[in-house]
């Protein structure tokens, strides 16, 4: 039984389930690290996850269509930064609007453009010269599609930008110490604008990752809420890239493994398997090492002189 | 829809004190919201004057709408009630959904079993059951944060997934109605008793009875009552003293000896009762048996998110969040009558709510910035947003509050 | 002075901004009309997609003069309907009001009473609450189901079939069962796994499921709920059969899709409006079956692609 569970699909299926929520989450840290809260993410990837299936539907062209997912990803971060650095609004408030927003409208539009669901053919897998032919692992960790690359990359991508490079360091003080940043002559409003609107990028890659790469279709409110649990996922990796992965394979390997114990049969109320992702995370939090970057002025507009 | 709840208090105080420039942003603001929204609808084909004449007939056009606003606006305005509790004690509650889940479930369930053998009784037992399951709930993330520091933003975002599955378990199981013949159509309780019900509300005037034949029910006067009882409790209670104190600032609080873990619990096992009573109230109320259809929000309506909104636009004030939960009832109830009215999809409503949520939420630093310069006050020290109904003697925590 | 006067006109202009001046247009009374609210939206290739489809086919036979219907869709908040279901009872502007969706139940059977002139209906359910106006719809969806399962018996090579489900209740129940019966029917050696995901909305984690199906060797899939997007998807991808529900998917699925059993509820609603014609507004059930013509098995193009 044991073996018919810990199959080398069930880890694959945990590296494809992890995917989007390390894209969604790795932005978000980065934003979250200057400062700001993006509550809207589940908003954006909707909007990413539409323009990028529709693009790819019209043209074929799966590079313009995650080309197309990250200038929408770029263009609502932008919004939020408008809202949340410029108009100093209130964080949570306006990225529940920001959410809203972005729910309403990616379904307005595949109702005006597709009015019903269609298929594409979506990033193909790849599998990874001679990695991919070492036995067992090979096929779990190097036959995916290239999203699924870029999304494990950018987790030392994310962690060398964020301790390594100069950028990073202003991230955090920004993030840290607004006044004290300011102070030294960085641009409080540059470098949060810039974390967001990456954010936003990383959002909308998200997005894509799930309309036209992993589900390769589109309906109304695709993510289902993913985003809200990339947002925890952040809190659960104690804003550090490495946390965030790891929170991110957990949650996704025990949603695989409960899919995989009710597909083998075995008899479980299917509400505590779907339940299961959920409390194995939360009690791996009480458990886990405190280690933590929260950034002080996390949600706190920056007010020179203030 | 709008001036009724947050423009009509501003526009009174705006008269008494000839501050009447400080009203400007907030007309501009909603001009604003309208004129995108009116683009939406526009490219969208919906004549924007009939949906929005629409959307202020759903909310207020007549007696039944008007009471469906407030009907819409009494779930909110109990989350809204506890959140302001748990964000002035610095704890960020998004639980609210789970909380009211739970507090339905265990509420549903007393009432139930007590049946019609208390009577009347059954309706404060159901209503209390509903408060500590609730409560429970709520204190347990709370609990977990004050003392094995693990976020509340993630272990209430967490809870409320488990609630669902919790509650999708009980009644497709063991409270599954067992008078459903054949197929079971969809997981359900067993309808309460008749003496349980929490009884509609119309008012005598004479010769007019005025919300007669509508939902309006007498838990929005408990929402109501909550809304005074959690602010004398905040703010003429040492209890509240103590939780709003530890959410200002934990470690003078801890230095006064204050014990922070436990008034952080406290103050969010309060904020999930509230959520819970919101919980048992919908099924007592409305509902007469709780029934999902296995998402949250068919149950909740979302009011767990809109309390928190709800309670930050009510100035984490307990007597705001009743003006401010009036006004989110009544964009939500209008933009259903907008959808009906005009035949504009579901989908442009959310589109145009989180649009108008936006615009209200940006303009406050146009409030904020003309305030300054009247009061020719320096700058504001505090980095919190001020709230639009703001109350003078209610200093906002500064320790990481808002979400 | 002045500034009285200003504050006067702005107060004007608000007002006058939101309560508008255009009232709505009055509907006509020649028509028969129906007014429904459904828990999805109308393209959602399954449940309420079923019931819109249905509306329009009877508009295009008896003429738009004759029939007209106001459709809510995506009105999952239970509370939201209850306001539009009193809204359009208490307007009188409509002959037939349908709370398409068994969580609606509550609300007619509080409704109904007070509006005793007017002829609801609801489903999928049995239960009239023995009401003199309300009508119950229910779709035996066990017998397409048994219809698709013998015939995914009968294809598949790994004796694995696996099916997507959302919650364990309704017609998602019936199918499912029927589609097990029918797959051991033709086919004591396969084995058909089930999962229900707790949703009917949740794409991803649909799609996941499908993928491990796929991965323990199924080689046959079906599911029911609008999320079946996502399982369709994998299937086209794999070039897996897929059987459908509720509506028809053949045209998402293409060479993929084999069978799918269609709700065609335009056969209870012609003789609900019959009945209500003739002064009848309720206290009858009605079940779709394969026999009375409600429910009807399309074929898709997996078994013409070469012609």
């Amino acid at each position: 039984m044991i073996g018919e569970i810990f199959t080398a699909s069930l880890f694959a299926s945990t590296i494809r389930l992890a995917t989007p929520y390390l894209f969604a989450s790795l932005g978000e840290t980065l934003a979250q690290r200057s400062g700001v809260l993006n509550l809207g993410l589940d908003g954006m990837m909707l909007v990413g996850a539409f323009t990028a299936f529709y693009t790819v539907l019209q043209t074929g062209s799966l590079i313009l269509g995650l080309l197309v997912a990250i200038i929408t990803g770029a263009v609502m971060g932008l919004a939020m930064a408008f809202i949340s650095v410029t108009l100093k609004a209130e964080q949570g408030i306006s990225g529940i609007g920001v959410y809203l927003f972005g729910l309403g409208i990616s379904e307005l539009l595949f109702n005006k453009f597709l009015s019903t669901p269609r298929t594409v053919s979506g990033f193909p897998q790849v599998p990874l010269p001679i990695l991919s032919d070492i036995p067992v692992i090979g096929n779990v960790l190097f036959n995916h599609n290239l999203l699924v690359y870029g999304a494990f990359l950018l987790v030392p991508a994310m962690w060398y930008v964020l301790n390594r490079t100069n950028f990073g360091l202003m991230v955090r003080a920004v993030g840290q110490t607004p006044e004290a940043a300011d102070a030294m002559g960085v641009s409080v409003a540059r470098i949060r604008y810039t974390t967001v609107i990456i954010g936003g990028i990383f959002a909308g890659i998200a997005g894509a990752s799930l309309s036209i790469a992993l589900i390769n279709t589109f309906q109304q409110n695709l993510t289902s809420g993913l985003g809200f649990i990339a947002v925890a996922l952040v809190y659960f990796g104690g804003w550090r890239p490495t946390g965030v992965l790891f929170g991110s394979l957990l949650f996704s390997f025990v949603n695989a493994l409960q899919l995989q114990i009710s597909v083998v049969g075995l008899d479980i109320p299917s509400e505590f398997a779907v339940m299961s992702p959920y409390v194995i995370t939360l009690i791996a939090l009480i458990f886990a090492s405190k280690r933590q970057d929260k950034p002080d002025a996390l949600t706190k507009p920056f007010e020179r002189g203030g | 829809m709008t001036f009724t709840t947050t423009i009509v208090p501003n526009f009174i105080k705006s008269l008494r004190t000839r501050r009447l420039l400080e009203l400007l942003p907030i007309i501009v603001t909603l001009i604003l919201a309208v004129a995108v929204s009116s683009v939406l609808l526009i490219l969208f084909d919906a004549n924007p004057i009939t949906a929005f004449n629409a959307m202020w007939q759903g909310a207020f056009g007549s007696q039944n709408s008007t009471a469906e606003t407030l009907v819409k606006a009494t779930p909110i305005m109990f989350v809204a009630i506890g959140i302001t509790v748990a964000f002035r004690g610095g704890v960020i509650n998004i639980g609210g959904e789970g909380q009211m889940i739970m507090g339905a479930v265990v509420g549903t369930a007393l009432t139930l079993s007590i049946g019609e053998s208390l009577g009347a009784l059954v309706i404060p037992l159901a209503l209390c059951a509903g408060f500590i399951a609730g409560g429970i709930y709520g204190g347990i993330a709370g609990f977990l944060k004050a003392y094995y520091d693990v976020n509340e933003i993630l272990s209430t975002i967490m809870m409320n997934q488990i609630a669902v599955q919790l509650m999708n378990f009980l009644l497709n199981g063991p409270m599954l109605d067992p008078t459903t013949e054949g197929v079971n159509n969809i997981a359900k309780t067993q309808r309460i008793p008749d003496i349980a019900e929490l009884p509609r509300l119309s008012i005598d005037l004479g010769t007019v009875q005025l919300f007669d034949r509508t939902r309006l029910h007498a838990g929005f006067l408990i929402a109501l009552a909550l809304a005074v009882v959690i602010y004398i409790l905040l703010w003429k209670t040492t209890i509240g003293y103590r939780i709003r104190a530890v959410g200002l600032n934990p470690h003078a609080a801890r230095y006064a000896g204050i014990h922070v873990g436990r008034n952080m619990t406290l103050a969010m096992f309060l904020a999930g009762g509230c959520a819970g009573i919101a919980g048992v109230v919908q099924v007592l109320a409305l509902g007469y048996r709780l029934q999902t259809d296995g998402s949250p929000v068919g149950f909740t309506a979302n009011a767990g998110f809109n309390g928190i909104v709800a309670a930050l636009f009510g100035g984490l004030n307990p007597l705001g969040a009743i003006f401010s939960s009036g006004f989110f009832g009544a964009l939500l109830v209008g933009a259903n009558g907008m959808q009906r009215a005009v035949g504009v999809p579901a989908a442009m409503i959310t589109a145009i709510n989180g649009l108008i949520v936006i615009f209200i939420v940006s303009s406050q630093i146009f409030t904020r910035r003309i305030a300054r310069q009247r009061l020719l006050q320096p700058a504001e020290s505090s980095p919190v947003a001020t709230p639009i109904i703001s109350d003078p003697s209610a200093d906002t925590p500064t320790e990481g509050v808002l979400l | 002075m002045i500034q009285k006067t200003v504050r006067y006109l702005i107060v004007v202009a608000v007002v006058a901004l939101f309560t508008g001046v255009f009232a709505i247009s009055a509907q006509e009374d020649e028509a028969f009309s129906v007014a429904v609210v459904a828990p999805s939206a109308t393209n959602d290739l399954a449940f309420s997609q079923s019931m819109y489809d249905a509306l329009v086919l009877l508009q295009e036979v008896y003429g738009e003069d004759a029939f007209q219907f106001t459709f809510l869709d995506g009105v999952f908040i239970v509370d939201d309907a209850a306001v539009a279901l009193r809204e359009w009872a208490a307007s009188g502007d409509y002959d037939l009001i349908i709370g398409h969706g068994s969580q609606y139940g509550s609300i007619i059977e509080e409704l109904a009473p007070e509006f005793p002139d007017v002829s609801f209906a609801w489903g999928t359910d049995e239960n009239t609450f023995g009401l003199d106006n309300v009508f119950a719809y229910t779709a035996a969806a066990e017998e397409g189901g048994y219809i698709n399962g013998a015939i995914a018996g009968l294809m598949t090579e790994s004796n694995v079939i696996g099916v997507v489900g959302p919650i364990e209740v309704g017609d998602a129940k019936l199918y499912v069962d029927g589609f097990v019966a029918g797959a051991a029917s033709t086919n004591p050696e396969a084995e058909v796994n089930v999962v229900y995901i707790q949703s009917f909305s949740d794409v991803p984690l649909a799609t996941e499921a499908a993928q491990t199906f796929l991965a323990n060797g199924a080689d046959i899939l079906t599911g029911t709920a609008q999320m079946v997007v996502g399982p369709i998807a994998v299937a086209t991808e794999n070039g897996i059969p897929w059987f459908g529900t509720q509506s028809s998917q053949a045209e998402l699925s293409g060479e993929i899709g084999v069978a799918f059993q269609v709700y065609h509820w335009e056969v209870v609603l012609d003789e609900i409006i019959g009945l209500i014609s003739e002064g009848t507004l309720g206290g009858e059930a009605f079940t779709l079956t394969l026999e009375n013509g409600g429910l009807a098995i399309e074929f898709g193009d997996y078994f013409t692609p070469d012609e």
